[in-house]
């Protein structure tokens, strides 16, 4: 874990604004590829960065994406500022939701979110405080190597 | 098969992404959950929703879809159809319903891999 990066950066989203929702998780893989990682990783990644992403724009006032790519692993972190999870493991949950019906209608809301970025990453991590927001930490192994870095 | 060959077979009217019609299409997915068409839809594969809005560019994008079929005639809305221009992502729209043009997709896809 003390390897050189290559490549660290955050990237902020704004809550409530759906208009560029995705674009994180399109910057995240534009990223990922110029690294040369293998296919399968880059597309893991971009799963994970955009329901993260999504979810944020849907529950929080604002978060942030935290990206870190190592050669064996890219891990991505998603922090935002709003109302927390009152109860994670309802949370977790498929099909548990709390989206408005602005929301559902445009086919997010559908309480697959978290499932699908836990069953997407090696390594998942929740943490919530209620008033203050969420954490989540993923890690996504690059079993292949690195070509062109 | 390309785009080009479904787009003249089932006579779809295209709103965006003309000089793309010759990527192939590898594969299809029906779906109005976003998450749903992340987690299980793949690369080159022609999407079929009824959802118009803006967000349908991110994910087709972010997939890389061969292209977006809208059923039912309904439109890409203004936004959407920026985006989708602008990302050059092929947007097409069919008066048929979702049920009935994922079938003839479906049957022209296998045929042409028999």
């Amino acid at each position: 874990m003390d390897e050189k990066p290559l490549y660290e950066g955050s990237f902020t989203v704004a809550g409530g604004n759906f208009d560029n929702a995705g674009e994180v998780a399109s910057n995240i893989k534009t990223i990922l590829k110029q690294i040369g990682l293998p296919k399968d990783v880059i597309r893991k990644v971009a799963l994970v960065t955009y329901e993260s992403e999504i979810n944020i724009v849907s529950y929080a006032r604002k978060g942030m994406i935290r990206l870190r790519v190592v050669p064996d692993c890219i891990m991505i972190e998603a922090i935002d500022e709003g109302q927390g999870i009152p109860d994670i493991e309802q949370a977790m949950q498929p099909g548990f939701s709390t989206a408005n019906q602005k929301i559902r209608e445009m086919g997010f809301g559908a309480g697959m979110g978290l499932c699908n970025i836990k069953s997407f990453s090696d390594v998942f991590h929740i943490s919530s405080e209620i008033g203050k927001g969420t954490h989540l930490k993923m890690i996504i192994k690059a079993n292949s190597t690195v070509l062109n870095s | 098969m390309d785009l080009e060959s479904i787009v003249k077979a089932l006579d779809l009217k295209v709103k965006s992404g003309e000089d793309k019609l010759k990527t192939e299409i590898r594969g299809g997915f029906t779906g109005d959950l976003l998450s749903d068409v992340m987690a299980n839809s793949k690369e080159g594969d022609i999407w079929i929703t009824r959802q118009v809005h803006q967000n349908i560019v991110a994910v087709a994008s972010l997939k890389e879809h061969a292209g977006i079929i809208l059923v039912h005639g309904s439109e890409p809305a203004k936004d959407t159809l920026e985006k989708a221009i602008k990302g050059g992502v092929p947007i097409m729209v069919s008066d048929l319903p979702g049920f009935e043009l994922t079938g003839r997709i479906y049957a022209l896809i296998s045929k042409k891999t028999d």
